[in-house]
């Protein structure tokens, strides 16, 4: 018997009976004999429970997680806490194993959580409207530019090489299909240049991309750059880091079009990357252009109160090749994770996570300024992540730093040519002060030891 | 199976809840229905309440207008809750109690696949070397990681007979989106500039939408008789302007297309490519794979095949499998093993489409399925595959029987794959019961309802999916559910009209929701 | 929702629409067939004002909770209104779609047009 089967050879033979066929063999008779698979898949025999478990556990085990090195490394992922919560309530079957809720009737559970998980993200980034999530980050900003050709149909993308490489790289692709360029606006001293923007502005450019705070960890300032961007009738796409807006001025204060961006943060574990969530909020007058689910409040025949999948128009299974998106499974689950998180946080809370974070940071980034041989890539205010250069080849400062339990950041010469010896550095509020000043002089000694040649 | 939901599972406290109007119509309900009235997180705030606790601030705090301009910051905290750990756990655990979900009972949703979802993958997924693990960590501290995800490449290439995988695409769509471009790339790569790609109109519609998005035409392909792909049709809108066929086999009706040969001949022919919508692929691992039926890129749904949990909504991928021809278009980055044995990222794809999405994909459902192809194993997964095709053949069996088959027909009769349709039109036309209304009244009796009004093509359409892991007794029930539903509506079909009366909720006006659009909770 | 009723002083396309014809302007609308199939309109994407609609061609979208449907424009034109009570209670064209149902009045451009519409009688055997 197959693992997680249960049909008895009794049950299989009263089965097939009552099809009124001999044998299994012959339900697949419209397979033709050309494309039968003639011999046994070339997948090794199944295990127990118990040796898959050992095996998973041996792979797992391989691999170096933040509990097993005080890490620095950010760039789009964060190792923020998980409260416990988060993981006793995303255990429940009740939310775990339900399709998406088409049936609203016995969903109501899975659909008040998006329509709270609307309002939250509607409240952090200042936008109206939000929806009930997409993939992830990247791909959220390549969704916005897919809505901004719908609206206006115009051509170019303008984006700032602030925006996170994978976001940008995504959207390449993606515009490449339906038929848009991708123009980069340079940074200045870190952040996205204001003349580069005006000067390339025009009444052919379909949307303007900025990040907030932009990759290099800078605050940029939206309030010189966000009237340049919209002055043309092009859509401005933020894609903000949600954790930073409890300190930041949220998008929506800006008249931001389109608020987008990585939820990982927001309750979400690492991972190795995914399953997290993007959210993706909008103005009121983008709202039939949105991609993906959308829950809306209703009444119920004996006027209860209760929740519905809405303006379902949009989507691919009613409007098909006019659809807003193609998307269908989203990220429900890491939504609850958010929405749970930011309740979690609370109104209050997400500030203090966000000046606690300021703080280290800025402590951090002050200490590591003072080293020899590390001088900051740029003075820009910051939130949670910080730049800097080192005078040392920055694989071989990593793999000292790393020798000694310390992972101390991201090396940016892997997206920017213009960086080879940049480090890109997150302090979460899981690393302490004491874990900073571990960072401080751990890579203070390797880029010592690189620049003086010592042997590792 | 009860034949009523008399358990509280989905309905509030009684002890809190207040209670509903008793308008069951003929109904003998054992106990009267309870319902809560929904309050949001948001109602339930009351200033000065809080859970989270920030760690000690242990570095000297400077002036906030030191670090940033106070142009820059928010002068007003987003209007968060204000709520207590306590009050935030049974909020979103009686929220829970008002979901169907897949651990409660039979879920044949058809195109779904809502096979069991093994325990022992929540837990390996949770282990810190997996759920932990940043995606920047550099390779050869993620060894066990880029294995896992190389090996499952390797699986799901044999599954398909397609050698190249990657596991990048974060759900189904998202795959048919790699796809298609990977489609445009090959073409263009050749200087062939092609403007259409053919779609039959049985396809989910995702296939369209995908198309639109890759900034191609959709041309529809019409259907046969017999529930095949037209190949007159085929035939005459297949043209030298068409990139790519999409294709679902078993098709959207649950059949497997007996022409898949001449069809893949006809695509080739004109020089297109042939696409494999993988959501329907649980009919056939290890008996039929796409690559040998002839086609060049594949997507596989791991929330259905290979059973990640479906969350309500996701999270899901879409890996998607090619051949050698569209191989060097592939996303970026790839995971290879190099001479040494060890695994790295490779990004030194020249002719790739590029990224999808951000890092290496949605490694935690492939760490659930790679867990689950370790336990089944090659014959396993065949196994999985007859078995579902079993059960969705015992269940149509019963459902052609006297009593349902005359309202409920099969929309083609023949044998089906893992999931077959009905048309509720002579159901419909005899009791003026609509196939909502069917499965509205399923709702009352503990089982989610099969798909509904999909296929497109189908009147009435019900698409019926059982899965591998569901027992006789469980299907011999819901065959005895629908015959009772239908008695009950010869009798008075306003009980299914009405329904349902056990549900948190009962029928919801979805018009007025999208006329007047609430989409957040006022504050 | 009233009983189906085609009333015998309008013009007919069969795509189920109506013309109201009054000199150079004809006021258009969908068929109780129409909204019938349709169900529950939720929401009418009108054409701006200005625009103007080739016979034919969809000129606007309407739409229930679980359909699209294009209006197809039963003969050519310049929109000079579309009808504002519908933004707020797009149900009425459920209600009364040959009356305060309507959907935009359009200065003809080609008046020979109307001949090739259908009279009540040839509308009802297409529905046949």
């Amino acid at each position: 018997m197959s693992r997680y089967t249960s049909a008895t050879d009794a049950d299989r033979r009263e089965m097939l009976d009552a099809i009124g066929v001999e044998t299994i063999e012959d339900l697949f008779a419209d397979i033709p004999a050309g494309v039968r698979l003639d011999r046994p898949l070339d997948i090794a025999a199944g295990l127990s429970e118990q040796d898959v478990y050992a095996r998973m556990r041996r792979l797992a085990s391989r691999n170096v997680s933040t509990e097993d090195e005080i890490s620095f490394l950010g760039a789009g992922m964060y190792d923020h806490y998980v409260p416990a919560l988060v993981d006793n309530l995303l255990s429940r079957s009740e939310f775990l194993t339900p399709y998406t809720p088409y049936q609203p009737e016995i969903s109501q559970g899975s659909l008040q959580v998006m329509f709270e998980y609307q309002t939250a993200i509607s409240e952090v980034t200042g936008l109206p409207v939000s929806n009930a999530s997409v993939y992830e980050g990247p791909s959220a900003v390549a969704a916005a530019g897919y809505l901004a050709r719908l609206h206006n149909k115009r051509g170019r993308f303008l984006v700032s090489r602030g925006l996170h490489p994978h976001a940008l790289e995504t959207l390449r692709t993606n515009a490449h299909g339906f038929g848009a360029t991708v123009e980069e606006l340079p940074l200045s001293d870190g952040v996205t240049d204001p003349d580069a923007l005006a000067a390339a502005m025009g009444d052919d450019v379909a949307a303007v991309f900025l990040a907030q705070p932009n990759f290099l960890g800078a605050v940029e300032d939206l309030e010189a750059l966000a009237p340049l961007a919209r002055s043309t009738g092009a859509l401005l796409i933020v894609a903000a880091d949600p954790l930073t807006l409890g300190v930041l001025k949220p998008p929506g204060d800006f008249d931001v079009d389109i608020c987008v961006g990585e939820g990982q943060t927001l309750g979400n574990r690492l991972d190795f990357g995914g399953p997290s969530f993007g959210f993706f909020a909008v103005q009121e007058h983008l709202v039939r252009k949105l991609p993906g689910r959308l829950v809306g409040e209703t009444t119920d025949v004996d006027g209860r109160r209760g929740f519905v999948l809405t303006l379902q128009t949009r989507e691919q299974h009613i409007r098909r090749e006019k659809a807003t998106s193609n998307i269908c499974t989203a990220q429900a689950l890491n939504a609850l994770a958010g929405v749970i998180y930011l309740s979690w946080l609370g109104r209050h809370g997400i500030t203090e996570l966000a000046e606690l974070m300021l703080q280290r940071t800025a402590y951090a980034r002050a200490e590591l300024a003072a080293l020899e041989g590390v001088e900051l890539l740029h003075e820009q205010p910051v939130v949670r992540e910080f730049a800097v250069t080192l005078d040392a080849s920055v694989d071989r400062v990593i793999e000292r730093c790393a020798a000694e339990g310390v992972n101390p950041g991201y090396a940016l010469g892997r997206d920017f040519d213009e960086h080879p010896d940049g480090l890109l550095v997150a302090i979460t509020e899981q690393r302490s002060r004491a874990d900073i000043d571990r960072l401080v002089s751990v890579l203070g000694a390797a880029v010592t030891a690189e620049r003086t040649g010592v042997m590792a | 199976m009860s034949k009523t939901m008399n358990d509280n599972r989905l309905h509030g406290d009684p002890g809190i809840a207040d209670t509903a109007g008793q308008d069951g119509r003929g109904l003998s309900l054992e106990m009267p229905k309870q319902r809560d009235r929904a309050v949001t997180i948001f109602e339930k705030s009351k200033a000065g309440r809080r859970a989270f606790v920030a760690p000690e601030l242990d570095v000297d705090a400077q002036p906030l207008d030191d670090l940033i301009p106070a142009r820059m910051r928010r002068t007003e905290p987003p209007r968060l809750p204000e709520i207590s750990e306590p009050e935030i756990n049974r909020h979103y655990k009686r929220l829970s109690t008002r979901n169907f979900d897949l651990d409660e009972g039979f879920y044949p949703l058809g195109s779904c696949t809502m096979k069991h979802n093994p325990k022992l993958h929540e837990r390996i997924a949770a282990l810190p070397g997996n759920a932990r693990l940043h995606p920047a960590q550099a390779p050869e501290r993620a060894q066990g990681a880029l294995e896992l995800m190389y090996e499952l490449q390797v699986a799901l290439g044999e599954v398909a007979g397609l050698p190249h995988v990657s596991l990048q695409p974060s759900a189904g769509s998202h795959g048919e989106l790699a796809g298609v471009l990977l489609t445009r790339a090959y073409h263009e790569d050749r200087g062939d500039h092609r403007t259409k790609v053919l779609t039959p109109d049985t396809a989910h519609g995702t296939n369209p939408a995908t198309v639109t998005m890759a900034g191609y035409e959709v041309v529809k392909v019409g259907t046969d008789p017999d529930g095949g792909v037209d190949l007159e049709d085929l035939r005459a809108k297949a043209d030298d302007q068409v990139a790519c066929l999409m294709l679902t086999n078993p098709s959207t009706l649950g059949l497997f297309d007996r022409n898949i040969e001449e069809i893949a001949s006809i695509v080739h022919g004109v020089g297109a490519t042939l696409y494999y919508d993988g959501a329907n692929l649980n009919a056939v691992m290890g008996i039929s794979r796409p690559g040998d039926m002839g086609f060049d890129i594949v997507h596989y749904n791991l929330h259905k095949t290979f059973t990640q949990p479906h969350g309500g909504g996701g999270p899901g991928a879409g890996p998607i499998a090619v051949s050698d021809r569209i191989e060097p278009y592939l996303p970026r980055p790839q995971v290879v093993q190099g001479d040494d044995g060890s695994f790295v990222l490779d990004y030194d794809r020249p002719k790739s489409i590029g990224r999808l999405r951000g890092f290496q994909g949605n490694y935690g459902v492939f760490v659930r399925s790679y867990a689950y192809i370790l336990s089944l194993g090659g014959d396993g997964l065949r196994e999985a595959s007859e078995t579902a095709v079993l059960n969705a053949n015992y269940l149509l069996a019963r459902l052609r029987e006297a009593g349902v088959a005359e309202y409920l027909p099969v929309a083609y009769d023949r044998l089906c794959m893992h999931e077959f349709v009905l048309s509720g039109a002579p159901m419909k036309r005899e009791l003026g019961l609509k196939t909502l209304d069917l499965a509205k009244r399923l709702l009352d009796f503990g089982f989610h309802p099969p798909t509904v009004y999909f296929p497109l093509l189908v009147d009435e359409a019900l698409l019926v999916e059982p899965t591998e892991t569901e027992t006789k007794e469980t299907l011999d029930a819901f065959a005895d559910t629908i015959a009772e539903i239908l008695r009950e509506g010869e009798q008075d079909p306003e009980i299914a009209r009405n329904a349902p009366y056990t549900t948190p909720v009962r029928r919801l006006d979805e018009a007025g929701a999208a006329k007047r659009p609430v989409l957040r909770q006022p504050l | 929702m009233a009983d189906a009723s085609y009333p015998d002083d309008l013009r007919y396309h069969a795509e189920h629409d109506w013309a109201r014809v009054d000199g150079e302007v004809a006021t258009l609308g969908i068929t109780w067939y129409a909204q019938d199939s349709l169900g529950e309109v939720v929401f009418f994407d009108p054409p701006a004002v200005g625009t103007t609609i080739a016979k034919d061609e969809p000129y606007a979208e309407v739409e229930s909770v679980k359909a699209v449907s294009d209006v197809v424009a039963p003969v050519s034109g310049e929109i000079v209104e579309v009808n504002p009570a519908l933004g707020d209670a797009p149900e009425t064209i459920n209600d009364d779609p040959y009356g305060d149902g309507w959907m935009v009045k359009v200065r003809l451009s080609d008046v020979s047009e109307l001949d090739t519409l259908l009279d009540a009688a040839a509308y009802r055997e297409i529905l046949d």
